[in-house]
């Protein structure tokens, strides 16, 4: 055992470089901020994880963001416990309709300002369990109960995906983007 | 004596239903089956229904048999089997919210999946009924001075699948968990209806994300044997190896996380760092991190060449040592110790009674693994031996857990010291029929029970996951422990949420 805390000591780190933040992100996001929060985030952001309905992929790659080889928390990134202590809440979905009220009261304990990923294809509206009865909006997408300010797709998102996503949140939170025109949203 | 057999012996099988036999039984002959289920002589493996029909699916111990049992409905009722068989209890709940049909002597009447908030009643019903209002959902009653109630969920502090839990406490003691679960049903059942092999292979891949490649596997098998091909060999071997990739990233994530919970954080860190290798060897070997929709009907979808296995190779031959040091942390650190060891203690009977699968059957001293038991090909070929353990606490299902890590390393380095070689794929064709399929993902054996029609196109599909015979299993395991040794207890069980909700 002692080897294993004396590697742990001495060891040069395993976290890799951090991918650049993810341009089509920050286009979707620099309409979404307002001048007025960029301010109030500085490079922190706290992270309400909800799971909506996911088969539990996304989750994965979720915990493995927050693993030594990427670490979130260097980026001033953090998950929390309580959406009355997050900045963002990151939805898998597909959102359920069993689940759907349970996203909607997490949304509304996020104090303003807020902002929502949507992340993986089904909490996109766009993932192999759409349509169903089931599914919110039949299609589960996550703006079908609550508005979306950023998309990651992928089935699921590998982890740099969501930390290209996550990044490009941090720098829009952190007046870095000008907002731009135009852009149509990324869904679908 | 041959309960199965000797019960079933006089009937001829339905000429459709591969590879295990499938009997159309009377209703006498249902009710003797109930009592060989509640005398502890056959197990429950599913249970699930049709419009007309309910299935249950039977597993003879020892010497191993699997038979399904299916009592016609015509007026829509059936005895239950959880009258004797307490197991069956949710598969009743949930085939009276999904199909209709009524399960008389069903000691639980409440709803399951159901919340009250789809569109639909019945969805699975030949004619589903209007909506139901979202009524109460009324928990059983807990009696008693000073007994205080704590709700949790369904969306938990931590990254998981959401799920309800209430806590009856005594002080710090647990004396009832009572679960509520169905949360994230996505109506996949429903989804798969009318599908083609390809999507409904897709939609069943994620019907619990964390083992897509067993419930690949399971599928592929049900519309193999529906449809009367085998695989090649070099396809068995392949999707036995990207099967043993998926048990070392997610046993090496638990053991990591059940270490977390009891707030030792160097070895959540280290095994946080051998995952991620595991997963980016699979994803150099199939081009996805979790090697999902690369097990198909019929084969696989991927032919690595030689330097790919050559470097798997050695992936493997590194990840052994870096996981015994994590093994000696754990097995060298008191404080760790004193957290695991007898907390969470489930009951050997209790584990046999519910045919408990995976690591929570296994810790408790159910022999049982299908790799070995049910769907050998391709293990027999090369040696597997199952773990197992006996004391049934948070401990045992982390040596589970262990052994099962030491074995598939072994198992990985076997399957690339001898893949066959040709085809990885073999064409299937569309034809009617009936296919069960097992493959032991790495909470338990994931079954797929699969109706085709002529053109090929999914009639029925059933995925079962494991959880859905481990979950009651955590109300008592936690029962006595403290409330803070609640995150420890489950997910040192780990059942899926998602498998179970479907």
């Amino acid at each position: 055992m002692l080897r294993l805390y004396l590697r742990s000591l001495f060891a040069p780190p395993v976290s890799e470089p951090p991918p650049e933040p993810d341009p089509r992100a920050l286009d979707e996001l620099a309409r979404a901020l307002a001048q007025r929060a960029r301010h109030r985030l500085g490079r922190s952001l706290a992270i309400r994880q909800v799971d909506a309905g996911s088969c539990n992929g996304c989750e994965l790659e979720i915990h493995a963001l927050d693993s030594a080889v990427y670490a979130l928390e260097r980026h001033g990134i953090r998950f929390v416990a309580s959406p009355k202590h997050a900045d963002v809440l990151l939805v898998t979905g597909p959102v359920t309709r069993n689940m759907a009220f349970a996203l909607q009261r997490a949304f509304d304990c996020t104090p303003p300002p807020r902002w929502v990923v949507a992340a993986g294809d089904c909490a996109c509206g766009c993932g192999v369990f759409a349509p169903s009865y089931a599914l919110a909006g039949e299609d589960g997408a996550v703006e079908r109960v609550i508005p979306v300010d950023l998309h990651i797709r992928g089935c699921p998102p590998t982890p740099l995906d969501l930390l290209r996503g996550l990044l490009a949140l941090l720098e829009a939170a952190d007046g870095r983007i000008a907002p731009a025109a135009g852009v149509p949203p990324r869904t679908g | 004596m041959d309960p199965l057999l000797s019960r079933l012996a006089g009937l001829s099988p339905e000429p459709d239903h591969r590879p295990w036999p499938r009997y159309r039984v009377d209703v006498g002959l249902w009710l003797r089956l109930r009592e060989d289920l509640a005398a502890g002589r056959l197990d429950l493996l599913a249970e699930f229904a049709e419009p007309e029909e309910v299935h249950a699916v039977l597993f003879r111990p020892s010497p191993p048999g699997l038979a399904v049992a299916s009592l016609p409905c015509p007026d829509g009722r059936f005895p239950a089997l959880a009258a004797l068989h307490l197991p069956a209890v949710r598969f009743e709940r949930a085939i009276r919210d999904l199909v209709g049909l009524e399960p008389e002597g069903l000691p639980d009447r409440r709803p399951w999946l159901d919340h009250g908030r789809w569109p639909l009643t019945r969805p699975l019903a030949s004619a589903p009924g209007p909506a139901a209002d979202a009524a109460d959902y009324p928990f059983l009653p807990v009696e008693g001075e000073g007994l205080h109630q704590i709700p949790v969920g369904p969306i938990h502090a931590g990254i998981i699948e959401p799920g309800h839990f209430r806590f009856t406490a005594a002080g710090e003691t647990v004396v009832r968990l009572e679960e509520r679960l169905g949360w994230v049903h996505k109506g996949i059942e429903a989804r798969l209806r009318g599908t083609g092999i390809d999507d409904a292979a897709r939609i069943v891949a994620r019907v619990s994300g964390d083992s897509t490649v067993a419930w690949s596997w399971a599928f592929a098998r049900a519309v193999e044997a529906a449809c009367g091909v085998e695989p090649p060999p070099r396809a068995e071997w392949l999707r036995a190896l990207l099967l043993e990739l998926e048990r070392l990233a997610n046993h090496i994530g638990d053991i990591g996380a059940i270490c977390n919970d009891a707030a030792f954080r160097l070895i959540h860190a280290h095994c946080g760092i051998l995952r991620e290798r595991v997963r980016r060897a699979t994803a150099e070997l199939t081009g996805h991190r979790f090697a999902m929709d690369r097990v198909v009907p019929g084969g696989v979808r991927i032919d690595p060449d030689a330097a790919a296995l050559a470097r798997l190779r050695r992936l493997a031959d590194e990840l052994g040592p870096a996981f015994e040091e994590i093994v000696a942390a754990y097995d060298d650190t008191p404080s760790l110790l004193d957290r695991t060891a007898g907390t969470g203690r489930l009951d050997p009977a209790l584990a046999r009674r519910f045919a408990a699968g995976g690591h929570v059957g296994r810790a408790s001293g159910r022999a049982f693994d299908s790799r070995a038991q049910l769907a050998p090909s391709p293990y027999d070929a090369l040696g597997f031996s199952p773990a197992l353990r006996e004391a049934g606490d948070v401990d045992a299902r982390v040596w589970v857990r262990i052994d099962e890590v030491r074995e598939s390393l072994r198992l990985i380095a076997a399957i690339l010291d001898g893949l066959p070689g040709g085809p990885v794929r073999v064409e299937v064709p569309r034809r009617a029929g009936c296919g069960l399929g097992i493959a032991e993902s790495f909470r338990g054996e994931v079954l797929v029970w699969l109706r085709l029609d002529a053109e090929g196109r999914v009639v029925r599909c059933h995925p079962r996951d494991p959880s859905w015979l481990q979950w009651p299993l955590l109300e008592a395991a936690i029962e006595g422990n403290i409330v803070a040794d609640f995150p420890l207890c489950n997910k040192s069980f780990n059942c899926s949420y998602s498998g179970h909700d479907l």
